[in-house]
């Protein structure tokens, strides 16, 4: 069972979407108050979507200088697992953790819809479980979703099996190389715009996300490689 | 020391879509503005900065721009401080 860490800032609201996805996957999981200065020996830090400090100045600007980001910086410095979804993705590039940027949507708009995404790279804490190449359906809900890098970047993520999602059948907000989500040189902190833990069970409208969180349980698990604790078998890949 | 009047231009990058720009520049189009083209959309911060010279002003509201005010991925900025310009 692994210790996860959900950071809470000012303006969080996936926060409780993350905690419970994360515990439906087996996870001892935990909220953490971004004042704080602790993870509170944490495996995972997951930093959820929202709208951190009314996304004042830049998505992620402000909360990137909580006093918690001390400590996840720290986290992901040792090889921690870190995952940020949506806002919590723009808070990891503005902090320095993840390569890139994230700027308006290409068409300016709010968009709030499904989108399909291809697993590109398995080898991350976040996507051990999925087979690459698959492509799953799983939600935006963004404004700010346009993954930018320079040239030289990109191709340096291309080269080196940093795209760990990218959006198929249409790219939703303009962005790079149809990014939909990236990780840093360690593989050990991973980025993703769509939402996974708003796909994690059938009443949710699918399950495409749920291996997310499960593939965090079954990374580095030591005796129980194929227990990944699925409840009443409903992750399961049908 | 004294209250030097800074302001700061944040803009997107020159290679960077500018989707506000150009959606702008579309309107204005549509207005018949028809000369109008390459616009652009950025921010404009006022700051009152205390310091001792306006050296030290601007050097101060560079490193506020490095560290929070610009993101260095995808954006540029300039600095003015009281009635000058310096980049």
């Amino acid at each position: 069972m692994k210790r996860v860490a959900v950071i809470v800032f000012p303006g969080s609201n996936c926060d409780v979407d993350a905690l419970v996805a994360a515990r439906d996957a087996g996870s001892d999981a935990y909220f953490v108050w971004h004042r704080d200065t602790t993870l509170r020996q944490a495996d995972v830090v997951v930093l959820p979507g929202g709208f951190s400090y009314g996304d004042y100045l830049r998505s992620g600007a402000i909360a990137r200088f909580s006093p918690v980001m001390t400590a996840v910086a720290e986290h992901a410095r040792v090889g921690g697992s870190v995952l940020g979804i949506c806002n919590g993705f723009q808070i990891l590039c503005e902090a320095g953790l993840l390569p890139g940027g994230l700027m308006r949507n290409a068409r300016l708009r709010f968009l709030s819809r499904p989108t399909w995404v291809r697993v590109e790279q398995t080898d991350t804490p976040f996507t051990c479980l999925y087979e690459r190449g698959e492509v799953l359906e799983i939600p935006i809900a963004h404004g700010d979703g346009r993954y930018v890098v320079d040239a030289r970047t990109a191709a340096e993520l291309e080269a080196t099996g940093r795209v760990v999602w990218r959006y198929v059948r249409d790219n939703p907000n303009g962005s790079t190389n149809d990014i939909a989500g990236v990780t840093n040189a360690g593989q050990n902190v991973v980025g993703i715009m769509p939402h996974p833990e708003r796909r994690n069970a059938p009443a949710l409208g699918g399950q495409d996300g749920a291996r997310v969180f499960l593939s965090m349980e079954a990374r580095h698990a030591t005796q129980h490689a194929v227990d990944v604790r699925a409840r009443d078998g409903r992750h399961l890949r049908v | 020391m004294s209250a030097f009047r800074v302001e700061v231009r944040v803009m997107p990058r020159a290679a960077l879509l500018d989707p506000q720009g150009l959606a702008v520049e579309h309107a204005l189009h549509a207005l018949g503005f028809g000369e109008v083209a390459q616009v652009r959309m950025g921010k404009h911060l006022v700051l009152e900065v205390k310091a001792a010279t306006r050296n030290e002003a601007l050097a101060r509201a560079r490193a506020m721009c490095d560290r929070l005010l610009a993101n260095p991925v995808t954006e540029d900025y300039d600095v003015v401080v009281g009635g000058g310009a310096a980049r």
